[in-house]
């Protein structure tokens, strides 16, 4: 009798596993309803934090950089995500040479070749100040980037203000503008 | 005059008529196999027909609404369009959540037909018993559709023109993928019904293993299938040159899979040997589980996944308790009346069995990897309030050393015997296979310097050169004379060839995502007659075209592909503009050989409209062909193997011995 109860609770595991998942699920349930669990949200653990450490390859044609020039900045900067395999990098160019007349903008050639990369900015033009290259992607997970093209804004001193995991459109400018314009 | 006699309130009526009869299905039987009653038990195979017939005819009312344009029906209005194709009109009744269910509820009641129309010599009690646990897991979806997702819903001044089908839905390939899914998650409903209806009879034998296993071969053959044309739409539809991406979604599909081929392989050992039954059990339930859950997941919303149907929480907590009742009370029973069962069939660990042993442990670890990844995320977000996503890079690792260990296995593992094996037979073949597997390995190697890759196509190669082995071995071919091979070939069973093109099959897919780890790409911004160079191929830009479909506009281009000057092929992308649902539908391009896919993407228009440049993605990708290629392949060999003789005599012998039947079915 006694080894039976054993066995029983051997194979009572399943349905306990079961039972944890279907708690959780129904918890998220109730958080979907009433709001508190969003599946789609996108994360942003470095707003409003200080830039973390990174170092970054050579990226050329521009002057690569590291966290203490990004500390030294004296006027707030736009550093971008961008890679030369990316069609909405692509399309985000045109702003990007745009507002690089308003603000510098700094660019993270994100898992990608140098040349190709180069060759990227040949033929679309380069609104970069300061580049630098991330190839193993190593950058990009210390930022937090779910993918590229992202982009944030810097305040002196090397505050993160504001992330933007998308291409700029309109309304991220328009964004921007009224943060330059409050600090 | 059609339409008046399937209307969508005599649907409605059918549907709910269906849930009441599969309730009946569900708790006559039962009351009548605990209370002796034949009357009551004799009921359960008309109910289980009654309940189809309801169903089908709700279906085709459904259909018809769609196929006459009722804008009156909600679910017709959102989801179709008078211009919509014929072809479309029918497939796109599956293509939405509330229809999608009905046809799950209608695959689950064919299986209850079938059932009970060839279970006739089966002990009458567990013919009882499954039937009834068909019904009952029958009535809860059938519920599930009545209640919170009801098709035939009208609306009140009904507009004159359809909301449309979103565009990436109108292809040949989707109107086929989810009935055949359906139907491979709703098939492992029966190896279910048939574990529980074990449990509470509290006996496992070689005549339920024979019985449980054509279903799951069924299944698991329409499953793979299922996957595979999943997997081959996103590769031409989706225009991103992958084939598998880790989505939540298609994991959902993929976990049923690997419990499902762990649990077609134990039913085996039951079968032959009559051993392992707990396990299989286990496995029987956890599949059909597993294919509720995915369901769940993906209808709730609590994924955040490519795959958005109109996620609904009250929905999901409908499922939930669906899946409560159904999973937690079976694992429930489980706990409770599995300790009971006798083990028997003992067996060496180097024998089938054991080989056996490790490809379930090894396909139910693979199994629990990605339910983990699949999991972590919402989990996490509850927990920690974190959001965080897990893909290739975690999936690749930790499946990739289990796989190669589990396609090892299966080149060794078919030249096993039963219960205990010895070195000295099997030793030529592995020596042979094992050596050519490790000179393709290392010749990959120092041709690409990859190292993964090369172990993987060469065991995959393994495989194939191990069943080839084996087959001259067993028509003793080149031994004997060839008159006499021939007739050991007719002698052989269907089950053996079934066995061995199954795992070719998987070999053959191993080698298509080997190759595709090759893949070139280039993304290029070109005007037309430009040529660009990409893996030894020129690939120009001849021409571009503007055009007008039946209820879209479309820009074509023509590319020219020619090695050396001289012309392979041309390939036709284009972009379709739907003005209905506003949305840009890229048709991708792609030209096999059956060595490599040429498939090309054509992307934005840019520069000015007197100098424009074009956007295009060129992809070389050997052997691409190869991974649906070798999906088809397994599940044909699982069809191969529902036409082996001991099932065939199966159904035979019922028809011979019909009058001297136990069961007093007459």
């Amino acid at each position: 009798m006694k080894s039976i109860t054993r066995r029983r609770l051997l194979w009572s595991v399943p349905f306990a596993t079961a039972a944890v998942a279907g708690g959780g699920f129904w918890a998220m349930l109730s958080g979907l309803k009433s709001g508190k669990f969003d599946p789609h949200e996108i994360n942003t653990p470095l707003l409003n934090r200080p830039i973390p450490e990174f170092h970054l390859d050579v990226q050329p044609p521009g002057m690569v950089f590291n966290p203490i020039i990004l500390r030294q900045i004296n006027k707030p900067i736009l550093l971008n995500f961008f890679a030369s395999w990316c069609i909405p990098c692509l399309l985000e160019m045109e702003n990007l040479q745009k507002l690089s007349s308003q603000i510098d903008i700094w660019g993270i050639a994100y898992k990608d070749k140098p040349e190709n990369a180069e060759n990227f900015l040949q033929r679309n033009g380069n609104p970069y100040r300061y580049l630098g290259n991330d190839l193993k992607g190593s950058v990009g997970i210390e930022w937090g980037i779910s993918g590229v093209p992202e982009s944030f804004l810097i305040m002196p001193g090397g505050m993160i203000r504001w992330h933007y995991p998308n291409p700029l459109g309109e309304a991220a400018i328009h964004q921007i503008h009224s943060l330059l314009r409050k600090s | 005059m059609l339409e008046n006699i399937l209307s969508p309130e005599a649907g409605h009526f059918a549907l709910a008529l269906a849930c009441c009869m599969a309730g009946a299905q569900f708790i006559l039987p039962l009351i009548g196999v605990q209370t002796n009653n034949r009357r009551l038990i004799n009921l359960a195979p008309a109910l289980a027909w009654g309940q189809f017939i309801a169903l089908a005819f709700s279906f085709a009312c459904l259909v018809t609404a769609s196929i006459c344009d009722d804008f009156s029906v909600l679910n017709i209005l959102q989801n179709s369009a008078s211009d919509k194709p014929l072809l479309y009109k029918i497939t796109g009744v599956w293509g939405n959540h509330e229809g999608s269910i009905l046809l799950w509820a209608l695959i689950l009641g064919i299986c209850g037909a079938v059932v009970s129309s060839f279970s006739q010599n089966l002990p009458f009690s567990l013919r009882a018993r499954v039937i009834a646990i068909l019904g009952g897991s029958a009535a809860g979806f059938e519920l599930f559709c009545l209640t919170t997702s009801n098709p035939f819903k009208r609306i009140w001044s009904a507009p004159m023109e359809g909301q449309g089908m979103n565009p990436l839905l109108q292809d040949p390939g989707l109107a086929f993928h989810p009935p055949i899914l359906y139907a491979g998650y709703v098939g492992f409903s029966v190896p279910f019904a048939f574990a529980i209806a074990a449990l509470i009879e509290g006996r496992v034998d070689a005549a339920w293993g024979r019985w449980v296993r054509p279903w799951t071969v069924l299944a698991w053959s329409l499953l793979t299938i299922g996957i595979t044309l999943g997997s081959w739409w996103s590769y031409y539809i989706l225009g991103w040159g992958g084939y598998w991406f880790w989505d939540p979604v298609e994991n959902a599909s993929l976990l049923p899979w690997l419990t499902g081929t762990a649990l077609l392989h134990c039913a085996l050992v039951v079968e032959k040997r009559e051993a392992l039954k707990i396990w299989t059990i286990l496995l029987a339930i956890g599949t059909f589980s597993l294919s509720l859950s995915g369901t769940f997941l993906v209808r709730s919303g609590i994924l955040n996944s490519v795959h958005a149907f109109a996620a609904d929480p009250s929905r999901g907590i409908f499922i939930l308790i669906l899946l409560a009742i159904i999973s937690g009370g079976s694992l429930l029973l489980f706990a409770w009346r599995a300790p009971n069962l006798v083990q028997e069939g003992i067996f060496a660990p180097f024998s089938r069995e054991g080989a056996i042993v490790l490809n379930n442990i090894l396909l139910c670890s693979m199994a629990a990897v990605v339910l983990t990844g699949t999991l972590y995320p919402p989990f996490i977000q509850l927990l920690t309030g974190q959001s965080l996503s897990v893909g290739k890079p975690f999936f690749d690792t930790t499946l990739t050393p289990i796989a190669l260990l589990l396609l090892i296995g299966m080149a060794i593992a078919p030249l096993l015997p039963f219960k205990k094996a010895r070195w000295q037979p099997i030793a030529l073949p592995i020596y042979i296979a094992g050596g050519l597997t490790v000179i393709s390995a290392v010749g990959l190697y120092f041709y690409a310097y990859k190292i993964l890759p090369a172990i993987a196509s060469g065991i995959g190669i393994g495989i194939i050169i191990s069943a080839i082995i084996d087959f001259i071995r067993k028509i003793t071919l080149f031994q004997t004379p060839l008159k006499n091979s021939f007739h050991r070939l007719l002698g052989l069973p269907r089950a053996y060839f079934a066995t061995h093109l199954a795992h070719i099959g998987i070999a053959i897919t191993t080698l298509g995502i080997v190759g595709m780890a090759f893949s070139q790409q280039k993304i290029v911004e070109i005007h037309t007659g430009e040529t660009v160079h990409l893996a030894g191929y020129e690939w120009q830009l001849s021409s571009i075209q503007q055009g007008i479909g039946p209820n879209y506009r479309s820009i074509d281009a023509t590319i020219a592909i020619s090695r050396k000057g001289k012309a392979v092929t041309w390939l036709f992308p284009s972009q379709h503009y739907f003005p209905r649902q506003r949305q840009m539908i890229t048709n991708v391009a792609i030209h096999t050989n059956l060595i490599a896919d040429f498939y090309v993407v054509l992307g934005e228009k840019r520069g000015s409209n007197n100098d424009p440049l074009y956007i295009l993605r060129f992809y070389y990708n050997p052997l691409a062909p190869w991974i649906w290629l070798g999906g088809f392949t397994m599940a044909l060999g699982g069809l191969i193997t529902l036409t082996d003789r001991r099932f065939r005599v199966g159904i035979l012998s019922k028809k011979t011995r019909k009058p001297s039947t136990k069961a007093k079915q007459a």
